[in-house]
């Protein structure tokens, strides 16, 4: 590998963690311009001015703002994500577990997805402005048109209630056996590949149709390699670098807008939890969801931005 | 040999194209769709083990009717009648199984650009072996050692090691010559080079041209080869097929074409460099005077321009030639300002230019226009003629309505087009229309200096020439000075007054034509001159012959 990929590389990085901040920023101004009461909300209506005053010390509200930000920096960097203020809990342990059930559920929803639009987008390519082009590329843009809770309903409507396949309601809890996480994730995880699929899949063909054009696709053919091998060999590596950029941000959007899609099911992941407090006005918790959404946000489009580096020959193999 | 075996079980017979028709679904913007034919029944035959010359302008037919000796045609173009029997038998009824084939294996093809052919993301050794190993010709280690040996043959560097290299990391010269070792690679019957030296340099040019026909001699392929210039096929085929407009227009031997032409358009292919213009004299001041000019990019961290200094007098025309890479555009980049130099000044009509364009008046702006290589580039799609004409006008002179659409009428007139074109958009016109409007538009600000750059390579030789006389005509009435950027030796004989020769960002040589033109030469500027193809049988081995000592001497 050669210094200048490195240094593309580290540049990257370091833009990651600049933007990973000024993030921090913004999420934090942003909660604080929130309206409402937080000594308010948790104490109810009926509370005396005096209890509010001190509920409000105690939780270090009378602070000016820049102290808070930094007093809550220091906590994150150090995994210190605060307590809830709600039900007085640390918020990082809360977080463990769920963040784990959405990774798990974003997880076998991009092993599914993910394989299933690159093939589904290569045959596209190959039959392409025919028939089979048509119908994969019909179904998929219906999938997608469709808002993702009337999918979750559809879905549970007809593989809950109608047939009773799977359950209607993902409950998983620690110490579940795999199959049966399996099988509770089930209707989330067809959820979410269905709200994804179509994305992928024509970007993916659209990719590769755009290095169809391409010299060398002619030269292939005049060695008279078949047409999927053309497609497999010598156009997909090609278009590797925006198709990794379209399935990093469509897993991006797996963990973090699975929102929806787990508050229908009732699947304890992070969405729920960040619907819940957003609720109850928990600033502490909506801030530390916020940050870990938008540093897995961060994270995998860095990943698809080297990854296009490192896919690029005239990067690795520089003259 | 096995392959003499082979060739004697094989009909003598190559390849035997019958009333070939070849036709493509157009789309026209704001009509209905049509069919247009590309190909008016075009019969050939190919001995085994000669080369057939298919030469013509753009459009002819030439590229078309290579590719349908492997029964592929490009993009919407579809082979409708005919017959093309290869080894005995008709490949246009073969089916997609059949046909795949025997492409790779019996025809294989060396593209005009090797540079987009090659697929960037794989090494070179797995795509010249690729054809070979797909139809079972050889294993891969015994390909690889063709591959070597072929690499070798063409005079590669390192062909021990080349293969391993990706495309983007290997000269276009070398990349056409891998190219050529790839269609070997194979041992096909036939290979189809389609103008495989024409997007080169000159003293490239004729390395590859070397190398290919050394290849087709001591392999005995067979070969077409496609060209728009006749000196270039002229060194390698046995016969010459020339093509207008998708019709044969005459078939001979090589010596016949050449020599004694029997067809009007044969013939007037064959005169097509020849300009009379007498070189004008220089006057006291020079209008344009650069001095010491150096310039570079990336923050200075390029040097493209080295302590480069010319003068340009009123109304005449200074060529400036080299090599891509040369720094010619870049000169013409550094006096339109787009390019601020580091160093040195640029002085035109007794006053200093501003170094950035941006802090040039509009009466600068205006003296000074240029035309480009790609005049389809340089116009707005969405804009008529007329529009594009007028702009300037309307721009520099503040003409409005009336006034302007009569001046638009005479600048198409002095361009040789008549005046309905003012309506039609660029898409609708041909090549060489496209550059006269360029031409008009440069010509609209009534400039002092017009610099061309490349305004001819990318044009067919009759049109080129066409457009050569036509800028001298107007240089005649209007009384414009040219700074004319070429590759081409044989432009700047025709209508250059004076000579710059760049090389790697210097200029070597420099004076009035006569003197640049006329012996003794520096190293540079005689290989240049003496890389030019001429149209003699033979020239190709005597010019490398000489090379060969020249380089040797050094």
């Amino acid at each position: 590998m050669s210094s200048s990929i490195l240094k593309l590389i580290a540049q990257r990085i370091a833009l990651g963690l600049l933007l990973l901040f000024a993030v921090s920023v913004l999420i934090f101004i942003g909660t604080q311009i929130l309206p409402g009461d937080v000594a308010q909300s948790i104490l109810g209506q009926s509370a005396t001015a005096e209890s509010l005053a001190n509920l409000r010390e105690a939780l270090g509200l009378n602070d000016p703002a820049y102290i808070r930000y930094f007093r809550w920096l220091g906590g994150v960097l150090t995994g210190n994500l605060g307590t809830a203020l709600s039900s007085g809990q640390d918020i990082a342990s809360a977080i463990g577990g769920r963040l784990w059930n959405t990774l798990f559920l974003a997880f076998w929803a991009a092993a599914v997805s993910v394989p299933l639009a690159i093939v589904l987008g290569l045959l596209a390519v190959r039959y392409r402005n025919g028939f089979v082009d048509k119908l994969i590329s019909g179904l998929a843009l219906a999938s997608t048109s469709l808002p993702e809770f009337f999918i979750g309903y559809l879905l549970v409507y007809f593989f809950a209630v109608q047939w009773q396949i799977f359950p209607g309601i993902s409950t998983v809890y620690d110490g579940m056996p795999f199959l049966e996480r399996m099988k509770a994730i089930a209707l989330p995880a067809t959820a979410l590949t269905l709200v994804v699929l179509a994305h992928m899949m024509r970007m993916t063909r659209a990719a590769i149709l755009n290095v169809m054009q391409s010299a060398y696709i002619e030269t292939a053919e005049l060695k008279g390699l078949s047409p999927f091998e053309i497609i497999r060999k010598h156009a997909f590596p090609n278009a590797i670098a925006p198709v990794v950029n379209v399935v990093m941000l469509n897993l991006a959007y797996l963990i973090v807008g699975v929102v929806v899609v787990e508050v229908i099911f009732v699947y304890p992941g992070m969405g729920q939890y960040l619907v819940d407090h957003v609720a109850k006005r928990d600033v502490p918790v909506v801030q530390a969801v916020g940050l870990i959404f938008a540093a897995v946000y961060i994270t995998l489009n860095m990943i698809a931005d080297i990854a296009a580096i490192l896919a690029n020959p005239r990067l690795r193999h520089p003259k | 040999m096995a392959k003499a075996q082979a060739a004697t079980q094989k009909p003598e017979m190559l390849l035997d194209i019958r009333d070939l028709r070849i036709e493509a679904r157009v789309f026209p913007p704001d009509e209905a769709p049509k069919t247009v034919t590309l190909v008016h029944d075009v019969s050939l035959t190919l001995k085994r083990g000669k080369v057939l010359g298919l030469i013509g302008e753009s459009g002819a037919g030439k590229s078309t009717i290579g590719l349908s000796s492997m029964a592929f045609g490009r993009g919407g173009v579809k082979i409708t009648g005919g017959q093309v029997l290869l080894n005995g038998r008709d490949i246009l009824t073969l089916g997609p199984k059949g046909v795949r084939k025997l492409r790779g294996r019996e025809v294989c093809y060396v593209a005009q650009s090797a540079a987009a052919a090659f697929n960037p993301a794989h090494k070179l050794m797995d795509q010249v072996v690729e054809a070979a190993r797909l139809h079972g010709v050889a294993t891969r280690a015994e390909a690889e050692k063709r591959a070597v040996a072929l690499f070798r043959k063409l005079s590669l560097p390192n062909p021990e090691t080349i293969g391993n290299r990706y495309p983007h990391q290997v000269s276009g010269g070398q990349l056409q010559r891998v190219m050529t070792a790839m269609a070997l690679c194979s041992e096909p019957d036939l290979i189809v080079f389609d103008e495989p030296t024409t997007a080169l340099d000159v003293t490239t040019q004729i390395d590859v041209l070397a190398a290919i026909k050394d290849a087709i001699r001591d392999t005995h392929v067979a070969a077409l080869y496609i060209s728009h210039d006749l000196a270039v096929v002229a060194q390698v085929a046995d016969e010459i097929l020339v093509l207008r407009h998708g019709r044969l227009v005459e078939r001979g031997d090589t010596h016949q074409i050449i020599k004694l032409p029997q067809q009007d358009y044969t013939r007037a292919l064959v005169a097509v460099h020849e300009i009379d213009h007498t070189e004008k004299q220089p006057s006291t001041t020079p209008m344009l005077s650069v001095k010491n000019v150096t310039a570079a990019y990336g923050g200075g961290a390029v040097k493209v321009l080295k302590n480069v200094s010319v003068d340009l007098h009123p109304g005449q025309t200074l060529a400036v030639v080299g090599e891509s890479g040369s720094g010619k555009s870049t000169l013409a980049r550094a006096i339109t300002g787009l390019l601020p130099p580091q160093a040195g000044s640029i002085s035109f009509d007794g006053r200093t230019l501003s170094n950035r364009l941006a802090d040039r008046p509009k009466e600068d702006l205006r003296q000074l226009q240029m035309i480009y290589q790609m005049a389809d580039v340089a116009m707005n799609p969405r804009q008529t003629v007329g529009t594009i004409i007028g702009r300037p006008l309307e721009f520099y002179f503040g003409m409005r309505g009336k006034a302007r659409d009569q001046r638009v009428a005479e600048l198409l007139d002095k361009i040789e087009m008549g005046q309905g074109f003012a309506n039609r958009y660029p898409a609708e016109l041909s090549g060489g229309q496209k550059q006269r409007v360029c031409i008009a538009r440069a010509l609209a600000a009534k400039p002092k200096l017009i610099i061309c750059d490349e305004v001819t390579s990318a044009l067919d030789p009759l049109v080129a020439n066409g457009i050569l006389k036509l800028l001298l005509e107007l240089q005649q009435e209007e009384k414009v000075a040219y700074l004319f950027i070429t590759h081409d030796i044989a432009t700047v004989k025709s209508i250059a007054d004076a000579i710059a020769v760049m090389y790697r960002g210097e200029v070597v040589r420099y004076g009035s034509k006569s003197q640049v033109l006329a012996p003794p030469f520096d190293a540079y500027t005689e290989l240049l001159l003496s890389s030019v193809p001429e149209m003699e049988q033979g020239w190709l081995e005597s010019a490398i012959q000489g090379r060969r000592m020249e380089s040797a001497g050094n």
